[in-house]
């Protein structure tokens, strides 16, 4: 059996290299997929640590995750798009009528 | 007859609640005498008070009426309720007192002004807010009246808010900066209601004076240098004076029952309501005395050369507030409440006094170099004038003689250079006062148009002065040398002092005082009427080598001004400057940005390029991570 | 699992469940008035199922505190806590009443969305488990990205929602990830349970300290705590003002709610090493909050620093971590809610006079008090209580967190707290000044224009919001006793 260390290790990078893209891309689509991505290197580390408490609750975590994550996804892209409709770009550094 | 108390602050709420919703039906003279009705029925409350409490045993004169129970938080209590005492009722009848003499005045001095109502709701509410200051029987309840009449003084200062001149800049800035000078003090003050709250478990005074004495002495200490930098700012000392002058630009009346009278002395009250503490901390009351010693000192030297009559008033305010911080500080508790009784007499009469010859000229002139022989015009001010400047001079049988005596003498056994400085002051306050009386009143009309122009105020301005002048005269009385009438009263309320003088003591030091004050007006006599009337405002003759030197500096206000522009205000805005425009808006984003945008972040689309943008937001929160991160597994 | 256990003790939930079922009868109301334009009848079912809301806090409040399905608990603090999210409900449903087109055309979707945000708001502050907390979040979280772009035809409106959901979604990955790592520490979602495993030794302590870093982070957005505050200004302004009203009550409310039952029962036995970064970052933040304020024209950024700034406030309760300043933060939110919502009220009336614009510019109030001297009054009121001016309700919020922070030892965070509002006087006071000291820059064509008369229900919020304030002053014991803290 795998130690559960190296899930939590493999996680944490994929988590890592998730933030990584949401401080560095600048399209709000991809942005998101990021987003995304993060969410499930923690789902990964929820599923190892519930294997080694031998629990269902951090599965149950995960499954929870994942609802929210579609929602989360439904309305993100209703937002994208209705923000698409009035600047015809999903480029985030346009995004800025509110400063200062 | 003490259960009515409640009654006193009932008459200022309902004036003001009433002017406030039916004001405008009333008419200007409904409005005044609903206004000043209220403080007057106040003012006998006030005197019911005072003969109820004398009925009691000398020793036991104080009484708690309780009102509700306000705040029960765990063991935290503090209830509505209040402290009736020597000190209270004594505060109350001034408050009240001269508070009802400058309403009744001010129904004149105000009439036909646009915000009429407005200014008699807000001075009603005034009366209210120093009541509740002055009659709680907790710290808490003080510190709600404490900030009710800095808001009054706030809102009245700023009266005349559309207008602006040389002398005050934008009225409104006046207000403004009245508002947060004394915010710096109310700072003090709350941090010491929570360190009283910690040390002894009680705000209530009467239990604090029984806990008092499990204070350690740097917890006491501490208190009272909190309590201090509280009474700074209520009472205009140093270093926070710097708002007082300027809070002439509300109208007079104002000047005369807020910044004069008052609500400035509520510092001085605290401190003689908390002499229970102030007794456990000889340093905080030793940096006291110093710090009233300086302030008076250099608030005259400011005084002897302004030329608005209102601001030498106002900087002779913050030196007599000078004197009644050294005797609270040397723990002459009962002579400061004396000195700020027979203060609230003098200076108001001397400011409503002021009032009339503001009304009377011209454009509301204030600048004494115009004046001169105005004593033709206006004899009536000129008398009520010249008997208030007695008074502040403290030429012998006028009441500020006997005041400002009894402190002197209490200085002299604490410290002998302090006392120096405080007859130094008294020969500076002599001239100043002498000063403002001969250029105004005496010599020559130095502008013809004003002098054209000045005429004597109605009656309705001059009456209610006559019953100040008489209280500036005889207020003396109250506490004669040896009888001590006063002081033995107050006793119940801020206990024996711990000092009693022989008598031949009090009367070589009488005799000083007589002969500085008397000199002084001597000097200012040979100086402003035998001298020439050209030049004026500078000083010379005898005086001129003696003061000669300080002069810049004093013209200049000792550069306090300059100094809060450069050392304070300037760093408090450059930091929101900075924390407004480089925090918040570009450091991180540039960071970021830096390689790609360099030559698009030049060219004057610095800030349009680089702010609002969510990779700056992301960041700022991704470095909050980090360092969260490094703190708990690192540090951790 | 027995079926009976499903609804033993569920009456701890009774108040959601009102709301949810409220939620889905206006969604069928509104399905079957479909076509109708105006949405009065939407609001006033609205108002009617939170008013029902809190009948049924009322019913259960002061009952011994039960727990249902490890998951949500009805104590003091949960009750205190819903009772400040429903009033800042209703008072938000009634100031949507003021004649905006696009909650008048969608009127079904606007309340639905608002019961669903109250709903995830209550919850936070019941919930005693990870996964209950973090769906509770996500409620709310998801419905208000929504509200604050619901002018889809206002560009601004629209960017607040996707700056708001872009950082809102990254901060919650980190706050669940957090909860993951918790789990991992103590071998349970269960707040209680994470505390006994991990006090007697068991589970592994070396993931309890990322764990708290990455929590801190996902509540220190939801409250706006310096540095994850940047979102602040920008969604508050770019949002419709009801919205913002709302949210900034609520959000506050609900997210400290689970801030501080996850800090205080999970894991009170690690204060001594959460409370100092909490310390640092309520200082950072009430200096960054008070000082950029200054800086601000507009009335509705002025107000977002302004929040930020007393989130920093009442992050010294948690600071303190006592059960006395648990129940200081229930009354300072208490008060909160009415002064902040009333500001926002006073300005949607002021928005309404000068060309619904969505904000008001600072410059606009000048001269306001002689034209609308009601409103003026009002926002006074409300600016000197924010200030934190005695005997208003915001100086008691205050002093009571400054006192539970000086009796546990945290005399010097007091000192720096007492001192920011100190600075805050000045831009709360501008306001005033601009309202009763200035004469408007162009007198002629801003006289000209007509007076618009605020919609009855704004003038409602304002009087209650007035009133409470005022009374809240007079009679603090009252609510103080009635709002109650964690463990009390």
């Amino acid at each position: 059996m795998v130690e559960t260390s190296y899930y939590l290790v493999l996680a944490a990078i994929i988590f890592t290299v998730g933030a990584t893209g949401v401080l560095l891309r600048r399209n709000a689509l991809i942005i998101f997929m990021c987003i995304e991505m993060m969410l499930n290197s923690v789902n990964l580390t929820l599923i190892a640590l519930a294997r080694q408490w031998g629990n269902l609750e951090g599965q149950i975590f995960v499954f929870m995750i994942m609802a929210v994550a579609a929602a989360e996804v439904a309305v993100g892209l209703a937002i994208l798009i209705a923000n698409v409709r009035h600047r015809q770009s999903i480029n985030i550094d346009e995004i800025n009528l509110l400063k200062w | 007859m003490l259960e009515l108390a409640w009654l006193i602050l009932v008459f200022p709420a309902l004036g003001a609640l009433v002017n406030l919703f039916v004001g405008d039906r009333l008419g200007e003279r409904g409005i005044h005498v609903v206004a000043s009705g209220m403080v007057v029925l106040s003012f006998v409350v006030s005197l019911g008070l005072f003969f109820g409490l004398a009925g009691l045993d000398e020793h036991h004169r104080t009484a708690t009426v309780h009102l509700w129970d306000w705040i029960t938080v765990g063991s935290f209590h503090a209830p509505a309720a209040l402290l009736i005492d020597p000190l209270s009722v004594t505060m109350a009848l001034v408050v009240t007192g001269v508070g009802a003499l400058i309403h009744i005045y001010a129904g004149g001095y105000m009439h036909g002004e646009q915000n009429f109502q407005r200014f008699f709701v807000y001075l009603n509410f005034f009366i209210l807010a120093m009541l509740v200051l002055i009659l709680s029987n907790n710290f808490v309840g003080m510190f709600v009246g404490w900030e009710g009449v800095g808001l009054a003084s706030y809102l009245l200062i700023g009266f005349y808010f559309d207008r602006h001149d040389e002398s005050y800049g934008h009225y409104a800035d006046a207000g403004k900066k009245a508002f947060l000078v004394n915010r710096i003090g109310d700072f003090g003050m709350l941090l010491a209601v929570f360190l009283i709250w910690t040390s002894v478990g009680s705000v209530v005074f009467e239990e604090v004076h029984h806990g008092a004495g499990a204070l350690t002495a740097g917890a006491a200490t501490a208190i009272c240098l909190l309590l201090l930098l509280a009474a700074t700012g209520k009472s205009a000392q140093l270093p926070l004076f710097v708002w007082l002058p300027d809070a002439m630009a509300g109208p007079t009346p104002v000047s005369a029952l807020i910044h004069a009278a008052t609500m400035v002395t509520a510092g001085i009250y605290m401190v003689a309501r908390t002499h229970f503490l102030w007794e456990l901390a000889p340093v905080a009351g030793g940096l006291a005395a110093w710090v009233g010693g300086l302030t008076a000192l250099m608030a005259a030297t400011i005084a002897l050369t302004q030329v608005d009559l209102k601001k030498i008033l106002a900087y002779s305010t913050i030196s007599q507030l000078g004197y009644m911080m050294l005797g609270v500080g040397v723990g002459a508790y009962a002579f400061a409440i004396f000195h700020l009784v027979t203060h609230a007499f003098f200076k108001a009469l001397l400011f409503l006094a002021a009032g009339n010859v503001m009304h009377g000229l011209p454009g509301g002139e204030l600048d004494i170099r115009k004046m001169g022989n105005l004593r033709a015009k206006m004899p009536t001010t000129f008398w009520l004038f010249l008997i208030g400047a007695s008074a502040l001079a403290g030429l012998p049988i006028f009441s500020g003689f006997f005041s400002k005596d009894g402190i002197l003498l209490h200085v002299a056994n604490f410290n002998i250079p302090l006392y120096l400085i405080g007859l130094f002051t008294a020969l500076l306050t002599a001239i100043y006062s002498f000063r403002a009386v001969f250029m105004a009143f005496l010599g020559e009309a130095r502008d013809q148009h004003v002098h054209d122009h000045a005429h004597e105020s109605p009656a309705v301005m001059t009456r209610p002065l006559w019953v100040l002048a008489f209280l500036a005269v005889v207020g003396g009385a109250l506490n004669l040398p040896v009888l001590l009438t006063m002081e033995h009263y107050l006793e119940a309320a801020v206990g024996a002092p711990a000092f009693h003088p022989n008598v031949t003591m009090e009367f070589v030091l009488l005799a000083v005082s007589a002969v500085v004050a008397v000199a002084g007006v001597g000097l200012a006599y040979g100086r402003y009427v035998k001298g020439p009337s050209t030049g004026v405002g500078r000083i010379s003759g005898g005086v001129a080598r003696l003061v000669s030197p300080l002069e810049l500096v004093a013209r200049n206000k000792w550069y306090v001004d300059e100094f809060y522009a450069a050392w304070i205000v300037g760093p408090l805005l450059g930091l929101s400057v900075w924390f407004n425009q480089v925090v918040d808006q570009g450091v991180v984003d540039r960071a970021v940005n830096l390689v790609g945008q360099v030559s698009l972040s030049l060219g004057g689309n610095l800030r349009k390029m680089h702010n609002g943008l969510v990779p700056t937001y992301a960041l700022s929160l991704f470095c909050g991570v980090v360092a969260l991160l490094l703190w708990f597994v690192i540090g951790g | 699992m027995d079926t009976a256990l499903l609804f033993d003790n569920a009456v701890v939930l009774l108040p959601e469940l009102v709301l949810a079922v409220g939620v889905m009868v206006l969604m069928m109301v509104d399905i079957g008035r479909r076509g109708q334009n105006g949405s009065q009848l939407l609001a006033g079912l609205s108002v009617a199922i939170l008013l029902l809301g809190i009948g049924a806090s009322v019913m259960i409040w002061g009952r011994a505190p039960v727990e249902y399905l490890d998951g949500a608990i009805s104590d003091g603090f949960a009750l205190s806590v819903r009772l400040v999210i429903l009033i800042a409900g209703v008072l938000g449903v009634l100031l949507s009443r003021n004649w905006f087109p696009a909650i008048e055309r969608q009127g079904g979707a606007f309340y639905s969305l608002h019961l669903l945000a109250v709903i995830g708001m209550m919850l936070m502050g019941t919930a005693t488990n990870l996964i209950v907390l973090f769906i509770a979040l996500e409620i709310f979280s998801l419905a208000l990205y929504i509200l604050s772009g619901f002018y889809r035809e206002n560009a601004r409106s629209i960017e607040a929602a996707m700056k708001y959901f872009l950082l809102g979604a990254f901060a919650s990955t980190f706050f669940v990830y957090g909860c993951a790592l918790l789990y991992g520490a103590g071998g349970s979602s269960k707040f209680t349970q994470i505390h006994e495993t991990l006090a007697t030794g068991g589970g592994n302590p070396s993931l309890v300290l990322p764990g708290i870093a990455l929590l801190l982070v996902g509540f220190g957005f939801k409250v706006s705590l310096v540095p994850f505050h940047m979102w602040t200004p920008d969604v508050y302004q770019g949002a419709p003002t009801p919205v913002t009203a709302f949210m900034s009550v609520g959000t506050k409310a609900a997210a400290f709610a689970g801030f501080f039952r996850l800090m205080m029962t999970a894991l009170p036995s690690f204060h001594d090493q959460w409370a100092m970064p909490l310390a640092i970052l309520a200082v950072l933040t009430m200096t960054v909050g008070n000082l950029t304020a200054l800086r601000q024209s507009s009335v509705k950024r002025m107000l977002a620093y302004s929040g930020i700034a007393h989130a920093g406030n009442i992050l010294i309760a948690l600071v303190a971590g006592t059960a006395a300043a648990s129940s200081a933060a229930a009354f300072y939110l208490f008060a909160y809610a009415f002064m902040n919502i009333g500001a926002f009220t006073v300005t949607i009336a002021l928005e309404r006079q000068y060309g619904n614009e969505n904000d008001v510019e600072q410059s606009r109030l000048a001269g306001a008090a002689e034209r609308f001297p009601v409103l003026a009054a009002a926002m006074a009121i409300f600016m000197l209580s924010l200030s934190g001016i005695p005997p208003l309700a915001g100086f008691f919020g205050k002093f009571l967190v400054f006192k539970a922070a000086v009796e546990a030892g945290w005399a010097w965070l007091v000192v720096i707290g007492v001192l920011n509002s100190a600075v805050s006087a000045y831009y709360y006071l501008r306001i005033v000044v601009a309202m009763y000291f200035q004469q408007p820059e162009q007198a002629g064509d801003e006289k000209e224009q007509p007076f618009v008369p605020a919609s009855r229900s704004s003038v409602f919020v304002v009087v209650v919001s007035v009133l409470a304030v005022v009374v809240i002053g007079l009679q603090p014991g009252l609510w103080a006793d009635l709002l109650r803290g964690l463990g009390q």
